[in-house]
């Protein structure tokens, strides 16, 4: 003992202090290459972290009007059947159809699920159906919802859909029935699987969606967003939704 | 006292057949046969506690998004394995008469809900149907 603290010349104190140092390090920093590599590909079989943030970008000057492949794309992807009745028929997403009165300006935006950070649906769900998953992702438990509706009132972007039949023939991934609520999950299965986009991105032929990690400075989406100006639906409302639109 | 009910209704039911009392007023359900020859648990345990795995697989997929082989319980996937098919080679949904669900939960008079919401026969991408190549 006497021998080993003449070599190294430093207290037991110091020699404590500084091993706990060199180890707490050493398991750092492969868990610092872990996370990093976590955060561009998440293993299927890992909780999703809020390490991402997803984010959509919408330009209106892109978007065409008329076309509605978007909508197509995501009710097909997520077995939405449209019955033939508008007044109760689920939307995850439709196109809004806008004027402008001083200027004449028309044009139309898709509008779904906004995927705020303080999503007013979750603040007024009386059974905690209504939730927002780490990553941004704002989703409906349909299994504690009780179809109460109070989300479809509070939501100032009309993004929720309550179904009124029974349902048929849904797709595996996006389970769906009478009685509960529903709205885009920003195609949830399809970044749990990793694909890192959505149905409606895909599905648009004018580059008018951009979809992306809005945490990660080098994503296409963070890159537009810093470029140039995006505006939020409804700001004022201090939301700071997921969904950012240009040129509305 | 529900949960009892229907727990003794369970014991009952593996009482008999074990015993294959051949004497049952009501005939034991048949099921067609499933994929493969191993459950993700063994038998009298997928009996007593399927119900408990997948409660705890939908939150931990609903909520925590995960989706791949960590989600064993999967109802998706007892769909996969369990489903029966008809003479023309088409899945039959698994809460028809006669089906692997319906056969058991009707024996023993418990409901299922699972299906107001859930697809009853494996999608076209099923893990299961790629690998028997089932239509």
């Amino acid at each position: 003992m006497e021998e080993s603290k003449k070599v190294t010349g430093q207290s037991r104190r110091s020699f404590v202090k500084q091993t706990a140092a060199g180890v707490s390090v050493a398991t750092m920093a492969p868990g610092v290459v872990l996370y990093s590599l976590a955060r561009a590909t998440r293993h299927p079989d890992e909780a999703v972290t809020d390490e991402v943030r997803w984010g959509m970008l919408i330009d209106a000057n892109r978007c065409v009007d008329g076309c509605t492949d978007c909508v197509t794309a995501c009710h097909e992807e997520n077995g939405v059947h449209q019955l033939g009745r508008p007044a109760t028929d689920a939307q995850w997403i439709r196109k809004v159809h806008l004027r402008d009165r001083q200027t004449g300006r028309e044009y139309g935006i898709p509008v779904m699920c906004q995927h705020c950070e303080h999503p007013p649906c979750v603040d007024v769900c009386p059974t905690g159906a209504s939730f927002k998953r780490a990553d941004g992702i704002v989703l409906v438990d349909k299994h504690i919802c009780i179809g109460c509706r109070y989300c479809m009132m509070a939501c100032p972007y009309k993004a929720r859909s309550f179904i009124h039949e029974d349902v048929t023939d849904q797709v595996a991934h996006a389970p769906r029935g009478k009685g509960t609520v529903e709205s885009c999950t920003f195609c949830v299965h399809k970044l749990d699987a990793g694909e890192g986009t959505t149905a409606c991105v895909q599905a648009c032929q004018h580059d008018a969606l951009i979809f992306g990690d809005l945490n990660d400075s080098d994503s296409r989406l963070s890159r537009e967003l810093a470029k140039y100006p995006s505006r939020q639906l409804r700001a004022d409302l201090h939301l700071n939704q997921g969904v950012r639109y240009r040129n509305i | 006292m529900k949960a009892v009910l229907i727990q003794l209704l369970l014991v009952g039911l593996m009482l008999m057949m074990g015993g294959a009392v051949a004497s049952d007023r009501v005939s034991l359900p048949k099921y067609p046969q499933p994929v493969g020859d191993q459950c993700v648990e063994p038998t009298d345990i997928m009996r007593r506690e399927h119900m408990n795995f997948i409660t705890h697989q939908r939150d931990e997929t609903v909520y925590k998004g995960i989706r791949g082989i960590a989600a064993r319980h999967s109802l998706k996937d007892c769909i996969d394995c369990h489903v029966g098919y008809d003479a023309q080679g088409r899945a039959v949904p698994i809460n028809s008469e006669g089906q692997f669900c319906e056969s058991c939960h009707n024996y023993t008079a418990v409901s299922i809900d699972c299906f107001g919401c859930h697809r009853t026969t494996p999608d076209e991408v099923s893990k299961v149907r790629q690998f028997t190549g089932k239509p």
